[in-house]
């Protein structure tokens, strides 16, 4: 964990951070490093990996229409809109 | 409408015309205002909300259709979605957040006829162990109100031990229902992943978020968890069970992983052991068990928590909904200002873990490891499971720290040691106040296998049912 690795991490998860949060963040990002390398201790050979905690098969529901169009609604929230659209800086010149 | 009054009691004088809803409601409100500028621990109040509600219930008793929990006052979690009122997580991300409709636990205690007075303070996204990350400031103990509540169910923790509600919701995802409930000295169960709906509960980490239940207690939080819990057909991982049913006591053999046990504070020791000889007092058998993989369980977590959130909260782009930056340059410049300013510390640091743990060459190394070391530490349960029929544990390593104190993340982290491996295997689990160490409550933890809660609800109220540890109050 060095200051490349946390200016690739904060462009990949689109995070700004101030230059004295950087040097914070990159210090306990240091320490949690050392945290979760405890792994590597825990003989996991020939064990596969679990991405949910319960053996449930997934259920399958009706293909029927449930939702209804409620952009109005929906979009009461957003900080920026017209016309049902969301506004966001130019993106095509 | 003593502030302590338990469920059946409140039910009574309801169905009696003792009082009305609307008097315990306003009763209630009139606590939360004034204990609320000490203890932090509401973000929003809905008074008017609340009164409407108990109207409501008031006509359903006089019509002789009350259930369980009609006009009873309730708090939600400020991460369950509440359509109308503000749902903020605890977060400036979401400060002005006001969700288009509510979660399924919400609407089911909504239907039951609940009435909710509000919004409880948590630490921001459930990301925190005090509640100090908590954008409106953290919630307080109402023991010692110097010392932190908990976290990430901080308020809820504390609103309950206050006397200011019966019930209120929580989560948990690493602990964030138990570690609060033994730290204020109130019940808490975090349920069976999959037991109660997801659905508008803000996600932080998809595969260990549960919603659960916090009472005085195991009576109150079993009436709550019933009116939770079962399928719901927005939330495909939440499953299809018989409702939640207590089992006997007596003949159940508890088991006392070592690596629990072993190197604990005198003080908890001495609160825990006694614990347990009121649950053999009450028919148990208690043997010495092994989970051996309970201290790869930290760091487990917050590899698999982390990667999760980072991907959960990509959403929050300033653009849909949310707090956006000032004058953007670009759309870069506002998704990167937007989360910058939106998010606090704690956030940033899970975020930036997460998408570390995920990147190219370092996702096999942590993430897939993280993945294969929770398979062990499951079977660690499945395996303890084939031998006793719960487990008896401390919930937390020491009773409720000073605000301030523990100021390094990563020591944060440590005190989920005795709450994550349940989390991580997906299996029920539930703190019970069982004694004081310097003058804080501490919580005993018992955990039961995949959907059967009712052991533990079973051995909870037998073990309340010996002690008075969960009617203590804290001091006015």
């Amino acid at each position: 964990m060095n200051q490349e690795v946390l200016d690739k991490l904060t462009r990949l998860a689109q995070l700004a951070l101030a230059p004295e949060e950087a040097r914070l963040a990159l210090a306990d990002l240091r320490a949690i490093v050392t945290l979760i390398d405890e792994l590597q201790t825990v003989d996991t050979d020939g064990v596969a990996p679990l991405a949910h905690p319960l053996d449930m098969e997934q259920p399958l529901r009706a293909d029927a229409v449930t939702e209804q169009p409620a952009r109005e609604r929906y979009q009461a929230g957003a900080p920026l809109t017209r016309d049902g659209l969301y506004l966001v800086p130019k993106v095509v010149e | 409408m003593a502030p302590a009054a338990n469920i059946a009691a409140l039910r009574h004088g309801l169905d009696a015309g003792d009082y009305s809803a609307r008097e315990l409601a306003q009763d209630a409100l009139g606590r939360i205002e004034a204990a609320n500028p000490q203890l932090n621990c509401f973000i929003t109040v809905t008074p008017e909300q609340a009164l409407a509600d108990a109207d409501a219930a008031d006509a359903r008793i006089a019509a002789g259709n009350a259930g369980p929990l009609t006009g009873i006052p309730i708090a939600h979690k400020d991460l369950f979605c509440t359509a109308g009122a503000p749902t903020t997580c605890g977060s400036r991300m979401l400060a002005e957040y006001v969700p288009p409709y509510d979660a399924t636990v919400v609407a089911r205690l909504h239907a039951a006829g609940a009435v909710s007075l509000g919004k409880t303070n948590m630490d921001e996204f459930a990301m925190g162990a005090s509640n100090e990350t908590s954008w409106f400031g953290p919630a307080r103990n109402p023991w010692h109100r110097q010392h932190t509540p908990g976290g990430s169910s901080g308020g809820a923790a504390s609103a309950v031990a206050a006397g200011l509600v019966p019930l209120a919701t929580g989560t948990d995802t690493g602990g964030s229902i138990r570690q609060p409930a033994a730290f204020c000295g109130v019940t808490g169960l975090k349920p069976t992943y999959g037991r109660v709906s997801r659905y508008g509960m803000v996600a932080f980490a998809s595969s260990l978020d549960q919603g659960g239940a916090f009472g005085r207690s195991v009576d109150d939080v079993e009436r709550l968890l019933q009116a939770m819990e079962g399928h719901d057909p927005q939330d495909s991982t939440s499953a299809e069970r018989p409702a939640t049913t207590r089992t006997a006591v007596a003949g159940m053999t508890l088991g006392l992983p070592r690596e629990y046990w072993n190197g604990l504070d005198a003080g908890m020791a001495q609160c825990l052991q006694a614990a347990t000889r009121e649950l053999e007092a009450a028919g148990c058998t208690v043997r010495d068990i092994s989970l051996p993989h309970t201290a790869a369980a930290v760091p487990a977590y917050y590899v698999v928590a982390s990667a999760e959130a980072s991907a959960n909260l990509a959403r929050y782009d300033g653009v849909r909904f949310g707090h956006r930056a000032e004058a953007p340059k670009s759309l870069d410049d506002l998704y990167r200002r937007s989360r910058g300013e939106g998010f606090g510390a704690e956030v940033k640091r899970r975020i930036l873990t997460g998408t570390y743990v995920l990147s190219v060459g370092y996702y096999d190394a942590y993430y897939l490891k993280a993945q294969r070391v929770r398979r062990l530490i499951r079977q660690d349960f499945l395996d303890a499971f084939g031998a006793v029929d719960a487990i008896v544990a401390p919930v937390t390593p020491s009773v409720a720290f000073e605000l301030g104190a523990v100021q390094d993340p990563v020591a944060m982290y440590r005190q989920d040691v005795f709450t994550t491996p349940a989390s991580l295997a997906g299996v029920p689990a539930m703190s019970v106040p069982c004694g004081f160490c310097d003058g804080l409550p501490t919580g005993l933890q018992l955990i039961a296998p995949h959907f059967e809660e009712g052991r533990l609800l079973a051995l909870g109220a037998a073990f309340q049912h010996r002690t008075d540890w969960h009617l203590r109050q804290p001091p006015a």
